[in-house]
């Protein structure tokens, strides 16, 4: 398996996700060797997963120069369409990156290479994706395994790589495409090419949702009887008591909260303005908006145009017990996403007994019936049902009483259980072929 | 010489419109005109007009042994005068054939019997006004809304006159006892009781068309073959059910129509075997034993009680604040406020809550304007909130007025006001 992060070094739910799955498919019997960029010595892991840190990986000299040219050929991959690419920074890398010996510590002692990837997501992540694929390769060869199962884009060429030494089939599990992180103008036309490429590639693709699967088939155009479906899931958290209090709420006053990246694909914006329109009905209600990103000053000086700066609190980036602790606060959580694959933190707020309000385009709103839908862009009818949810005590009792049997249902175990399903029959199918 | 006894129900509520919270105070306009004037002429074209003339058909064909009952609610015919007048006509023209019986029920398809006495016999009352405004009938037998019963709705429909009333022929009434007899309930022993087959009812309505039946194909012969085998254990077989499983929910390409086309022939050429009104039935055959029924039953899902339309948190909240309002209401003496609060009674309002089923996606959902149950309450109680604005002012101008009776007891015109409040 390979991914891009692993707890505790995460910073989204791609890392959380990994571990979940990973800890459920080993419960099942399953042996996972989890291939890493990096990864500390002195961090013990908390699962039975056999961590493979790429950083650590010796590749001897003769390897090495065996295998550049190809190497190479996986970054052309990307050099061709990278002129038409903003990220003039990032081309100008690859192009120093295609003598990857500048990039690598050579060891006398033992005459062999040495890559130093850094697993984070800087501007030089295409560049780091690649050296972590070409290490792959080498993974590929001396660890024995049936299936290579990679996790987004970042770790889809590895998983090629991989494949050309192991001819194992190739699963490509899709937590999150470019389309969803960006509009059409932003787009990173290398992530985008990085995805089909490896989209195509795949023997067999896993999509977090039906509207991922959705946004393959169309904006990629992948056969859809490639794709399966596997839902994430939620872990039930041990509800810790903390004195954190991030916010304080006056009596009787009511908290509606937005939680994540304060990005585009995320749709704060829209959360401010059925902000502004609620507060017209009702002042003894607090919006909070808990998260940092590229739009903060933007929905910062929008707070000041409405006139509504004393009732919109803006927490920055918050630590996971923080972030429990405005979920132990909150009345609504609500997740206004222009695009979501999934959308854990949806989960996560039932769990802590919060009613929720999904926009229409997120995964999680195929998982958690019992919470309310509404299209991102329409925020009078956001406007309604946060209204309606916090004026109505029924509709919140009946909404949490459904998510919480809901929730029992929703478990990673299932998650894994179809998950082998799929190893199952891709390991027959090849062993069909040999 | 068992009779088959058809009744067939019909009805459309009046769907009501998306209504925000910006809409409260600003629009008392509550119902869905495009969507009710759409759902209804779509319905009328693929069932009431066809079927209809094939019943027409069918009674002329067997000149007069050939009968049906119908329940038609007063805001489906309300419905019918403005968005499909053609189908009303045709309706008054089977009612004219004098082989088609017509059923009492509530006005506004209630579920006024299980919450509010006054409020049920106030609108069986104008049920029937209605019947005999629009068809010249009276009715006679009465049937409640989805079937809903108890010993209790027994002996008000009794007392409001009819001769017998329907429900449903489950064994949560019958225990070990056959639905092909008439009855007595405990609470009403001059008045008798038609229970549905249910077996037979719901191959038709339900099962027709399911390919994975292991009787599908179902034709007449099959059918008319296990309505025969009841012969000597039968008095009345009663076919009871929604009249838009024809052509609505078993669609025209099943072969519904075909298959009641040459039914009742099928069905006669047994010689024992006739067809009969309810009124019929209950003149023909002596009650054969009491059935008492303490709790409600309805002829709903599997459970055959309330719980589509009551029990979770949503549909109580919406029922009790809905009937709270009811003495508030009557106080005004405003028709139009009245009329409205009635419609708001109607039964459909509560089933789109419904939760039951809600996770795994099902067969309600056919049946549901809204998404979710959530966004049913959500639109309910929106309105509900800006009609409860609309009777405070009301309520309001009474008082103001009546502070001025009271400033001014001598003026000629406050005692007129006076007298006419009190009459």
């Amino acid at each position: 398996m390979y991914g891009w992060e692993f707890p505790p070094f995460i910073s989204g739910g791609l890392g959380i996700a990994c571990h979940d799955i990973t800890k459920e498919l080993i419960d099942f019997g399953v042996e996972v060797n989890f291939v890493l960029p990096n990864f500390p010595d002195n961090i013990e892991n908390s699962t039975k997963v056999n961590i493979i840190n790429s950083s650590k990986i010796r590749v001897s000299k003769t390897e090495f120069l065996e295998r550049k040219d190809s190497i190479k050929e996986l970054l052309n991959l990307h050099k061709i369409d990278s002129i038409l690419s903003p990220y003039i920074t990032e081309y100008e890398y690859l192009e120093k990156l295609e003598s990857l010996q500048e990039f690598s510590n050579f060891e006398e002692k033992t005459n062999s290479y040495l890559l130093n990837i850094n697993a984070s997501y800087g501007p030089n992540l295409l560049a780091e994706a690649s050296r972590y694929a070409f290490i792959a390769g080498f993974i590929a060869q001396k660890v024995e395994h049936d299936i290579i199962h990679v996790h987004d884009w970042m770790t889809v060429l590895a998983g090629i790589e991989a494949r050309k030494f192991s001819s194992k089939p190739l699963i490509y599990q899709v937590h999150a495409l470019e389309t969803d992180r960006s509009d059409k103008d932003s787009l990173n036309i290398n992530v985008f090419n990085i995805e089909k490429y490896g989209l195509e590639q795949a023997d067999l693709i896993i999509a977090v949702s039906h509207y991922t699967k959705a946004c393959i088939v169309e904006n990629y155009g992948i056969n859809p009887d490639k794709i399966k479906v596997v839902h994430n899931s939620v872990s039930k958290v041990k509800v810790k008591t903390s004195n954190n209090k991030i916010v304080t709420k006056k009596d009787g006053q009511k908290l509606v909260l937005f939680l994540g990246r304060v990005t585009y694909q995320k749709g704060p914006d829209y959360f401010l303005e059925a902000a502004a329109k609620i507060l017209k009905f009702d002042k003894n209600i607090q919006f909070v908006i808990a998260g940092h990103g590229d739009m903060i000053n933007r929905l910062i000086e929008r707070t000041a145009e409405l006139k509504i700066g004393n009732k919109v609190h803006f927490t920055g980036f918050l630590n996971r017990v923080e972030v429990e602790a405005l979920f132990r606060a909150a009345d609504i959580y609500v997740m206004p996403s222009v695009s979501e694959p999934f959308g854990i933190s949806g989960l996560e707020a039932a769990l802590f007994d919060v009613p929720v309000i999904l926009s229409k385009q997120t995964g999680v709103s195929e998982v958690l019936h019992n919470s309310l839908k509404v299209d991102f862009w329409d925020t009078n009818e956001l406007a309604n049902q946060i209204i309606s949810l916090l004026k109505n005590p029924a509709l919140e009792k009946q909404i949490l009483l459904g998510a919480a049997r809901e929730l029992k249902e929703t478990q990673w175990e299932n998650s894994a259980r179809k998950i082998i399903d799929i190893y199952e029959t891709m390991t027959q199918r090849a062993h069909n072929y040999a | 010489m068992p009779s088959i006894c058809f009744y067939f129900q019909v009805h459309q509520p009046k769907r009501l419109r998306k209504y925000t919270i910006f809409d409260i105070n600003n629009s008392h306009h509550y119902e869905d005109d495009v969507a009710n004037s759409q759902i209804m002429q779509k319905v009328a074209n693929k069932c009431y007009l066809p079927m209809n003339k094939i019943l027409l058909d069918l009674i002329h064909q067997h000149q007069g042994n050939f009968k049906v009952a119908f329940s038609i609610s007063g805001v489906a015919i309300e419905q019918m005068k403005i968005y499909s007048p053609e189908t009303l006509e045709s309706f008054k023209e089977l009612v004219a054939t004098g082989h088609v019986e017509l059923l009492g029920e509530t006005f506004y398809h209630s579920l006024a019997a299980v919450f509010s006495e006054t409020e049920f016999r106030k609108q069986i009352q104008k049920h029937k006004e209605l019947m005999l405004q629009e068809f010249n009938y009276k009715t006679k037998i009465f049937r409640n809304t989805e079937l809903i019963y108890n010993d209790n709705i027994a002996r008000i429909a009794s007392e409001e006159g009819f001769k017998a009333i329907i429900t449903e022929g489950t064994e949560k009434i019958l225990g070990w006892k056959s639905p092909s007899f008439v009855y007595k309930p405990v609470s009403a022993q001059n008045m008798k009781l038609l229970l549905k087959n249910y077996s037979l009812s719901d191959d038709i309505a339900f099962r027709f068309s399911n390919q994975a039946w292991n009787e599908f194909p179902l034709d007449t012969e099959k059918y008319s073959k296990w309505i025969h085998s009841l012969d000597g254990n039968a008095e009345t077989i009663n076919l009871f059910m929604d009249y838009e499983t024809y052509g609505e929910h078993q669609w025209q390409e099943t072969g519904i129509f075909e298959f009641m086309k040459v039914l009742p022939e099928r069905i006669m050429q047994h010689p024992s075997f006739s067809f009969n009104t309810p009124s019929e039935v209950i003149e023909k055959y002596e009650a054969k034993d009491f059935i008492a029924s303490p709790n409600l039953i309805s002829w709903a899902d599997t459970e055959r009680d309330l719980s589509a339309w009551m029990g979770n948190y949503i549909q109580d909240d919406s029922l009790e604040k809905i009937y709270s309002l009811e003495k508030r209401v009557y106080a005004t003496k405003n028709s139009n406020i009245i009329e409205t609060w009635q419609s708001l009674l109607t039964s459909d309002h509560f089933y789109y809550m419904c939760t039951k089923y809600f996770s795994d996606g099902d067969v309600h959902k056919y049946f549901n304007p809204y998404e979710t149950p959530y966004e049913a309450y959500i639109n309910y109680q929106n309105v509900l909130t800006d009609f409860e604005n609309r009777l405070i002012i009301i309520e309001k101008e009474f008082s103001q007025k009546r502070k001025f009776i009271a400033k001014k007891p001598n003026s000629l015109k406050a005692k007129k006001a006076l007298e006419l409040e009190r009459i």
